[in-house]
Order: C-alpha cells, then sequence, then structure tokens
C-alpha cells in the first residue's frame, strides 16, 4: 500500500503544496527539537514521538476548516503542530510552564487548544473517539456545518470506546471523521497479534459506514481521503473509517529503544520517511528548490529556538496554583 | 409518608407530585428555557415506550422532538462520552443509565474525560452535563441495586447531588441542568413514585407539595428537614425518610433528633452539619452504600476533625455491610440500614 511516489491530490495549489510541506516540516523538527530538549533533561515527565507520521496529522488537518474540531491521542505533539496550536505555547506547556496551552496542567500527552480546533488530547486509549462523537453531536445539533477530525491509532480498534462511539456516530450520520494512524504496533504489541482483520478500514463495514484504507505516509492521498471523507461529513452523510498506513520512527515512549521492530522493517519505512518522500516530489515538480528548502529548514530552526526561548522564559505555575481549575463557576 | 419535606407549607389545594413528575417537569422546564439542553439514554423516547427505566422521560419526546430526545445504543461508555463531548461543543446534555450499577462502564468517560477537560485544558473548557443514575436495592440483586455515591464523590471535577424528594429533586436537577460542570444526579428507584407497570414494588408514598412558580435548589446546600437537640442523623436518599422515622420513634422515649437531608456530597454543606453536631454533640450517618470507603466515612472524618470538641460520644455510621446487595427480600432487608439499626446506633451514642 505505502509506496514512494505522491498520489497528487487534486485542487491543490502550489501555495498550499508548500504550506502543508513547511508544516510537516515543523512537525518533525518540533519532534526532533523536543527529543534532544528531553535528552538535557530540561523537560519533566515523558514523551511520545511521532516522527514518521508527519503525513497523517498534517494531511488530515490540511483538510480541515478553521472551526472544525480535532481530537487527539497520548502522541499528540504533531496533531498539535499540524492544527496550528501556536508551537510557543506547545512548547511551554512541555516544559510545565505557565504559558503552555494547558497553563501547565496538562503535559506532553494532553497538548491541545479548542481556540485553535484542537481538545485537549486525550491519553487514555481509545477515550478521545465518544468524545469526538458527542463534539460532532453538538456540530450537527447547531447546524455549523463543521467536523470533528478523530486522531487514534490502530490500538484504538480494539477498545470498547471505539466500537461504542463508532456505532453510535453511523446511526446518528454524526460530522465526524475517524481517522486511524495504523503505525502497526500499539506500544511494542503489533496489530496482527491482536486482531484477525488484516486491514483495520474493513471494521467499517461492522457499522455500515464507508473504510477505506490509505497511504498514511503520503501526504496528498490523506488529505485527498480526508477532503472526501470531510465532505461526506459535512454534507449529513455521516462517518467514515480512514485507516492511514504510517510508522513511527520513534519507540513508544521515551523509554523504549524499540527492540521488537527489525532493523529491515525499520529501513523499509525509513525509505518511505513522509516528509523526504513530499521534498523529493516538490522539488521534483518544481515546486521547491533545494535552496528554497534549505531556506525553510532554517526559519523553522528559528522558529523553534524562538519557541524554546518563549518557554524557558514563562514562569513556572505557583505550585498552589494546582489547586485551582478542578470546577467552572 | 407525610413528612414535611418540602420548604413550603404542606397545603392540599395546591398541587403535589411525584419525584418522576417533579423530575419529568424539571426536564421540560429547562429543555424549554434553553434549546441546547437534550437528553440521552437507552429507551428514554421510544413512542410506545416507558420513557426510560423508571419514566423520568416519558412524553418528552412528543413536545421536544427526536433531535433533542436521543435514544441511544445499549452503550454507556458512549452515553457517557457523547454527553461530554456534546457539553464541550455547546450543548447541554442530561444523559441517563437505567440503574446506576451501569456507571462502572461509562467510568473512563466520566472520571477520565468529562470530570478532567476542565482541569487539563487549564481552566478553558467547561463540561456543562449531567448524568443520572437510580441507585438502590429494590430486590433486583446485585448488579441493578447498588448505591454508588462514593465512588463518583471521589472524583475531583464532578458534582453529586442525591435529592430524597420530588420539591428537591425538581430544584436540584433544574440546578444541575444550569450548572457548569459535570454533575453526576443520583435517583432512588422507592422515592420515584413511578405509576401503573413501572410502578416500584416496596416503593414509600411520597407525593409533595412542588409550587408552579420557577425555584433552583442550589447544590451545596444541606437541610434541616428536622430540628432536634440531641443527636444529629445525616443521611440521603431513601435513608432521609427512615432517619426521619427514627427521629419520630426517638421523639416517643424523649429523645430529640435533629435530621439533615445532605442533598448534595459535592460540594458537601460541611457548615449546616457542623452547626448541628457543634448543637448535639453527637452524629449518626445513615447511608445505604457500603460501609467501606462510603461517603459517610468522609462526613465522619471532616467532623471528627473540626468538632472534636463538640463530640460527646463516638460517631456511629449505620450502613450496609461490605457484602454484594443481596437477592432473597429477607436477606436484603437486613443489608438495607432499617429504622432500628438507626435507633440502635443512636441509643448506643446517648
Amino acid at each position: 500500500m505505502t509506496g514512494i511516489t505522491i498520489a497528487r491530490a487534486a485542487g491543490l495549489s502550489d501555495s498550499e503544496r508548500i504550506r502543508m510541506f513547511r508544516r510537516m516540516l515543523l512537525c518533525r523538527m518540533f519532534e526532533d527539537r523536543v527529543y534532544y530538549l528531553f535528552l538535557q533533561g530540561r523537560m519533566p515527565g515523558t514523551i511520545h514521538q511521532a516522527q514518521g507520521q508527519e503525513a497523517t496529522a498534517v494531511g488530515v488537518c490540511s483538510a480541515l476548516q478553521p472551526a472544525d474540531m480535532i481530537t487527539s491521542t497520548h502522541r499528540p505533539h504533531e496533531h498539535a503542530v499540524a492544527r496550528g496550536v501556536p508551537v510557543n505555547s506547545l512548547m511551554a506547556e512541555l516544559f510545565a510552564k505557565v504559558d503552555g496551552c494547558c497553563h501547565g496542567k496538562g503535559g506532553s500527552m494532553h497538548v491541545g487548544d479548542a481556540a485553535y480546533g484542537m481538545l485537549p488530547a486525550i491519553a487514555i486509549v481509545g477515550g478521545g473517539i465518544p468524545l469526538a462523537a458527542g463534539y460532532a453531536l453538538a456540530f450537527k445539533y447547531r447546524k455549523t456545518g463543521n467536523i470533528v477530525g478523530c486522531f487514534f491509532g490502530d490500538g484504538a480498534t480494539n477498545i470498547g470506546s471505539f466500537h461504542e462511539a463508532v456505532n453510535i456516530s453511523a446511526i446518528w450520520n454524526l460530522p465526524v471523521v475517524f481517522a486511524c494512524e495504523n503505525n502497526k504496533y500499539g506500544a511494542s504489541t503489533a496489530i496482527e497479534k491482536v486482531t484477525r482483520v488484516p486491514r483495520l478500514s474493513e471494521r467499517a463495514a461492522a457499522y455500515g459506514i464507508p473504510g477505506r484504507t490509505v497511504d498514511g505516509n503520503d501526504v496528498e492521498a490523506v488529505y485527498a481521503a480526508m477532503l472526501e471523507a470531510g465532505e461526506r461529513a459535512r454534507g449529513g452523510a455521516g462517518p467514515t473509517l480512514l485507516e492511514l498506513e504510517t510508522y513511527r520512527f520513534a519507540g513508544h515512549s521515551r523509554s523504549d529503544p524499540g527492540h521488537y521492530r527489525s532493523k529491515d522493517e525499520v529501513a523499509y519505512w525509513k525509505a518511505r520517511d513522509p516528509l523526504t518522500r513530499y521534498e523529493s516530489f516538490l522539488t521534483e515538480e518544481g515546486v521547491l528548490s533545494s535552496a528554497e528548502i534549505a531556506d525553510m529548514k532554517a526559519s523553522v530552526e528559528k522558529e523553534l529556538d524562538a519557541a524554546v526561548a518563549f518557554a524557558e522564559a514563562s514562569p513556572s505555575p505557583r505550585p498552589e496554583d494546582c489547586l485551582n481549575d478542578v470546577y467552572a463557576a | 409518608m407525610s413528612m414535611p419535606l418540602s420548604a413550603a407549607p404542606e397545603n392540599k389545594t395546591e398541587r403535589r407530585l411525584t419525584m418522576v413528575e417533579a423530575l419529568r417537569e424539571a426536564l421540560r422546564e429547562e429543555m424549554r428555557r434553553d434549546d441546547r439542553v437534550i437528553l440521552l439514554g437507552e429507551d428514554i423516547g421510544v413512542p410506545g415506550g416507558f420513557g426510560g427505566a423508571f419514566t423520568v422521560t416519558l412524553g418528552l419526546e412528543q413536545e421536544f422532538g427526536h433531535e433533542r430526545v436521543l435514544d441511544t445504543p445499549i452503550s454507556e461508555a458512549a452515553i457517557a462520552g457523547v454527553a461530554a463531548g456534546a457539553a464541550l461543543g455547546g450543548l447541554i446534555p442530561v444523559a441517563d443509565v437505567q440503574y446506576g450499577d451501569f456507571l462502572f462502564l461509562a467510568m473512563d468517560q466520566l472520571a477520565n474525560q468529562a470530570a478532567k477537560m476542565r482541569y487539563m485544558s487549564g481552566g478553558k473548557l467547561s463540561v456543562p452535563m449531567v448524568f443520572r443514575a437510580p441507585v438502590g436495592a429494590t430486590t433486583r440483586g446485585a448488579q441493578h441495586g447498588q448505591s454508588l455515591e462514593a465512588f463518583l464523590m471521589h472524583v475531583p471535577g464532578l458534582k453529586v447531588a442525591c435529592p430524597s424528594n420530588p420539591y428537591d429533586g425538581k430544584g436540584l436537577l433544574k440546578s444541575a441542568i444550569r450548572d457548569p460542570n459535570p454533575v453526576i444526579f443520583f435517583e432512588h428507584k422507592l422515592l420515584y413514585g413511578s405509576k401503573g407497570a413501572r410502578k416500584e414494588a416496596g416503593g414509600i408514598e411520597l407525593v409533595v407539595h412542588v409550587p408552579e412558580e420557577e425555584y433552583l435548589i442550589p447544590l451545596g446546600q444541606a437541610k434541616v428537614v428536622r430540628p432536634g437537640s440531641q443527636v444529629t442523623i445525616v443521611a440521603n436518599l431513601l435513608m432521609v425518610h427512615r432517619s426521619l422515622q427514627a427521629a419520630k420513634a426517638l421523639e416517643a422515649d424523649g429523645i430529640d433528633a435533629e435530621v439533615i437531608d445532605v442533598r448534595t456530597l459535592v460540594p458537601l454543606d460541611e457548615e449546616t452539619i457542623f452547626a448541628s453536631v457543634r448543637k448535639t454533640g453527637r452524629l449518626i450517618i445513615v447511608e445505604e452504600d457500603n460501609l467501606t470507603g462510603g461517603w459517610g466515612a468522609e462526613v465522619a472524618a471532616r467532623v471528627a476533625d473540626a468538632c472534636i470538641g463538640s463530640l460527646e460520644g463516638p460517631i456511629r455510621r449505620v450502613a450496609a455491610p461490605d457484602t454484594p446487595v443481596p437477592f432473597a427480600p429477607v436477606m436484603e432487608n437486613y443489608y438495607i440500614p432499617s429504622v432500628e439499626k438507626i435507633l440502635a446506633a443512636v441509643n448506643d451514642v446517648l
């Protein structure tokens, strides 16, 4: 399924392609920067990184409108960057600072900002899927024409909340698109060990909704599939299950070197790196020159330098701030 | 039962409602007042159906339609999660489970999602929803009769209401719907007053004055339902009625008991309880929940902490034993705190 070329999406202008590429670059370089900062001990907690999954994050989010909403998972950094949550506030949140998008009450696994169309990420596997359905119900009831893009991983397709929420979304024709990032592993467990269904998109048949398996390392293929599913949802025809085949280059979390994966397997997927694939495509198409890409990388570095400086300058919350924000007044 | 439980005086010419009627009226009024209010649950709006397990929503779909009265699949996690998501999306869902025991199926969505969204967002989001759940042992055995207040009370971010009578039920439910937080709303099956085929065997006759004009009962205000001077009895739901019966029996023995209906467990009205204990010097807590880790333990601990100098005897909890709810009526009667057990506890500490 996963190739090495790009399936050109219809109707994308060069400037839109460039914007998508830059966003992918920002996702990757954000994750790489966070990795080094984390190794240096400059941020607390744990991190679940998404290097290698830029095409799913950016492909899905590029097909959304500003007032749409996404839900995310314990691996949310790239979703947040792709959705346009300011990197300053994301970095500050990872640094546990007051100017973080959750004011230091969320952390890596809960980044998000509804003002930018992303609920705080849900770190219980599958836990965000019912919330996505509910948010979609509100959109439908309020007749806004908006949709929810609901991210979850392959592992989530085995938990009850997936079944309940996809089914209820199907029977009510809710405007939600289920974007399953199949990165082949739930932590260290390979997906084929925990389901007999070879293609997770086939599970859609159980709910009477369309299901499609998409090359999740081809940003334009993801974009086109999300746009189509999104239009269907906006038009009142209900949800779609998209299986986006991808791969995470990093381990499950900070403590995981990924020994359960073969070198060949990793090499296979590295050869299909969504970022370099798109970069090659854009240069071959004459959309971007090598010099322009180098400039772009330099500008992303500067943006991340600024984000780190912002995060470091931001004050820590007061210890007793932990007592606030439990209840709304 | 003709205990003066309502704030309004008894008056035969005024209208009197059962709990079911009062709750239904609260839903209807709030749905008329605010079109963001929607209902979600199993069997709640099926034409020709029964309006939820205990008829609370009967007929509401006729007025508000199926856009606002949503019959769900048997999917408790989805019911709770969809309610929370819809609340985040600008609606005010009132969801329910048919039996409180099913809350366990919805606990991730309630305890991890609905309760924490405000906190995890750093105070940017709120989750205005109500989740109704019938509790109480009613010869349905171990999986349709538990009392679950303590489980939910333990979750920061949730509020917990537990009315003992129709007047409070209506006023509290309206407040819960207007509250910007997730509120778990416990209803006792023996207090519903459901009629016809849905009538609850063993249910107590409880029809009280509920005024036509609007009123709200704030979350976090306990009520002294019987003033007294010698011992304080704190209870909720059905146990308020058993405590009042006990107080009446005590009166015959010349013992003057004060009975407090907590009405909500989160927020807990400590001041009303503390003031009473400082006056009486003695405290009995009556709950239908299992003894260990029940809400009574929390009340006891807080009173011990704040009122130790006023206590003239040990704090006693009258609760269900630490067993599942039994089926056989003779065992169930033994299990549920009785008037006799309340009297024994009072006599023990006096």
